[in-house]
């Protein structure tokens, strides 16, 4: 390979701003190290001494570098775990149902989708890690535009977070891991208010993947994502011209503080394992069948938990 | 000439002997068999017992290494990588070359052909699953033209593979290698600040090139054929492979280092043409079951050393 080495200037350049970086970074460390432990102090005040012995217990497979093979980073985890258990215990006062119904070992979590923004998914992390025996981390499907902004594309995969493609879940599940599938994906996340808690087509990847891997599949019902922001609309031009899925109207928005979800009383029902057998390779109308099997479940405890509920607040 | 079987015995003939890895698989090699260098640079401190001819690989001379050597295993490195060449010549060079290499291992019957290509012939992408196997698309040119002639070599070995069943052709296609060699992720690595992308962290896989002289030395025992993805240990960000090198680094918006890559490419004060930068940015990682099962293949090498092989120059 040939290299001419002409990139001198440039290089002295980065030296330069290297050993500014250099001098300023003692100062950024101990700031680092005081707001993390602020952090950590705050953390087991806010969520009890069992936020850490839980952490302690949860079965991971780290490779000998310390990260997951996808990028799961315990470091960070932590911390996001917590910010879920906080929405999770404070926020949203979640209330948890048949949490004693999920399996060990893995599993495949398929829930409805709600809320503009996918709290719904933080919520049902942080209750699989802080209510179900043993604690689980939950590993999710995103979408794959997520790994393209900067930020969110670091964060998702240190978190747990996985690019929705069949060859990671199949991964995944091999694995031993709980796999979190929303099977309404964009569409189901992004419905307007007059639509709330009717489900939206499911994909049939799930359920191809549940029977191939003989993986039992956990039916999920979230109540109360519809109400925490309320969509009025959707501006399909303006969604595509920012390569969004959708861009939701949010009245609230306006509201000085309407930024902030609204502080609903979320409500998580699990459902009783479901098992499915037979050719992952079926034609699509035999899946549909079973699969409506699983969205059929997961509308009826929708149904059920919206009609006990006395109030979206309390 | 009769042409041993792919075997112990029988001279082993290596294109491009004069590259970095080249030179590491020709010390290797000779002492367990008759090694034959092929490359138009020269070989000053070569081992006695290597053959070297500076023959161009386009030329008819190199038919003459064919007829006078009993040649048993062809190893093709010799892949021109240096993107400050015109498309032109590198076409030429890369392509052309190793059509007619191809020709003389048809002609002459040659048992085994290895054929060193690259995980990047894959290209990093946003919605890459987060291990590719050999039967991922070819996507690396899609926005990056330089690696076009290495996938075209790839297509062309695997064509190679279909019609010449007499010929046991491997492909490999090893991670990002680290270590003397001149490729860019070692010129990257070798930076005294090493600019990364804002927000940006993908997981990486290196190998050491001591590694991957040990695959293709597992690849030319007989029977061994097909395509197989080399991967060194386990995959880390890019921040921890950094970190490994205790060098400082600096992150800079995607947008203005692509901007300010393309203003140094053009004064030439850089070597890395700004696509290059997805590599920093998107997931490329490659699944190697298949060359731990069938090669028996293990990286040897520690993350540590393989990271920090890139400042030892032997």
């Amino acid at each position: 390979m040939d290299v001419p080495a002409n990139n001198e200037q440039a290089s002295s350049a980065l030296v330069r701003i290297g050993s500014a970086a250099r001098a300023a970074w003692p100062w950024a460390r101990r700031v680092r190290e005081a707001a993390g432990e602020t952090l950590d102090s705050w953390m087991s005040s806010l969520l009890g001494e069992d936020f850490a012995e839980r952490l302690q217990r949860v079965p991971v497979s780290l490779g000998s570098s310390g990260v997951d093979p996808f990028g799961l980073d315990p470091g960070w985890t932590k911390y996001a775990l917590a910010s879920a258990a906080f929405l999770h215990r404070r926020y949203f006062r979640t209330d948890v149902y048949g949490a004693n119904q999920v399996p060990t070992g893995r599993v495949l979590l398929i829930a409805n989708h709600s809320g503009q923004i996918p709290i719904d998914g933080a919520i049902i992390g942080a209750t699989m890690f802080m209510d179900v025996e043993p604690p689980r981390f939950v590993r999710a499907m995103v979408e794959k535009w997520s790994q393209s902004i900067p930020f969110v594309s670091t964060l998702f995969p240190r978190v747990g977070q996985v690019v929705g493609v069949p060859e990671n879940a199949r991964r995944l599940l091999e694995q031993g891991e709980a796999l979190l599938v929303f099977p309404e994906g964009a569409r189901g996340i992004s419905k307007t208010f007059d639509r709330r808690y009717q489900l939206t087509d499911f994909g049939l990847g799930f359920m191809r993947l549940a029977i191939e891997t003989k993986t039992p599949i956990i039916p999920i019902a979230v109540i109360g994502g519809e109400e925490q922001y309320i969509s009025v609309g959707n501006l399909d031009t303006v969604a595509k011209l920012l390569r969004m899925p959708s861009f939701p109207v949010i009245p609230q928005f306006l509201l000085p503080g309407g930024q902030l979800p609204l502080p609903t009383k979320y409500r998580v029902y699990f459902g009783e394992p479901m098992h499915f057998t037979g050719d992952h390779d079926d034609d699509d109308a035999v899946i549909e069948e079973k699969v409506w099997l699983v969205k059929a479940t997961i509308q009826s405890m929708l149904n059920r938990g919206i009609k006990a509920r006395r109030s979206v607040f309390w | 000439m009769l042409h041993p079987p792919a075997g112990e015995e029988g001279a082993i003939l290596i294109t491009g002997i004069c590259g970095r890895l080249g030179k590491r698989l020709a010390r290797v090699l000779h002492r367990q068999r008759l090694v034959i260098g092929v490359d138009r640079r020269a070989f000053p401190d070569k081992p006695k017992d290597v053959i070297h001819q500076q023959v161009d690989i386009r030329r008819k001379k190199l038919k003459d290494v064919f007829r006078a050597h009993a040649i048993s295993a062809v190893v093709h490195l010799g892949i021109m990588h240096n993107p400050r060449a015109s498309s032109g010549e590198h076409h030429a060079w890369n392509v052309a070359g190793f059509a007619k290499l191809l020709e003389y291992v048809a002609h002459f019957r040659i048992g085994k052909l290895i054929v060193l290509s690259s995980a990047n012939v894959y290209g990093p992408q946003p919605e890459n699953p987060q291990f590719l196997s050999e039967e991922a698309p070819l996507l690396g040119g899609a926005n990056f033209g330089e690696i076009r002639d290495l996938i075209e070599v790839d297509m062309l070995a695997q064509s190679f593979f279909w019609k010449h069943p007499e010929t046991d052709t491997v492909i490999l296609r090893p991670v990002h290698i680290l270590g003397s060699v001149r490729n860019a992720p070692s010129n990257f690595l070798r930076l005294p600040t090493i600019p990364t992308l804002l927000g940006y962290d993908p997981m990486v896989q290196v190998i050491h090139e001591r590694d991957v002289v040990e695959a293709i030395r597992l690849a030319v025992r007989p029977g061994v054929r097909g395509v197989f993805n080399i991967a060194g240990p386990d995959p880390l960000p890019l921040s921890r492979i950094i970190k490994l090198l205790d060098r400082p680094s600096i992150p800079v918006p995607y947008s203005v280092g692509r901007s300010v890559l393309k203003r140094l490419w053009s004064l030439r004060l850089t070597n890395f043409p700004a696509p290059e930068l997805d590599h920093i940015r998107h997931v490329c990682m490659v699944d190697d079951r298949r060359a731990r099962e069938i090669l028996g293949f293990r990286a040897k090498q520690s993350i540590a050393d393989t990271v920090r092989a890139v400042d030892s120059d032997r």
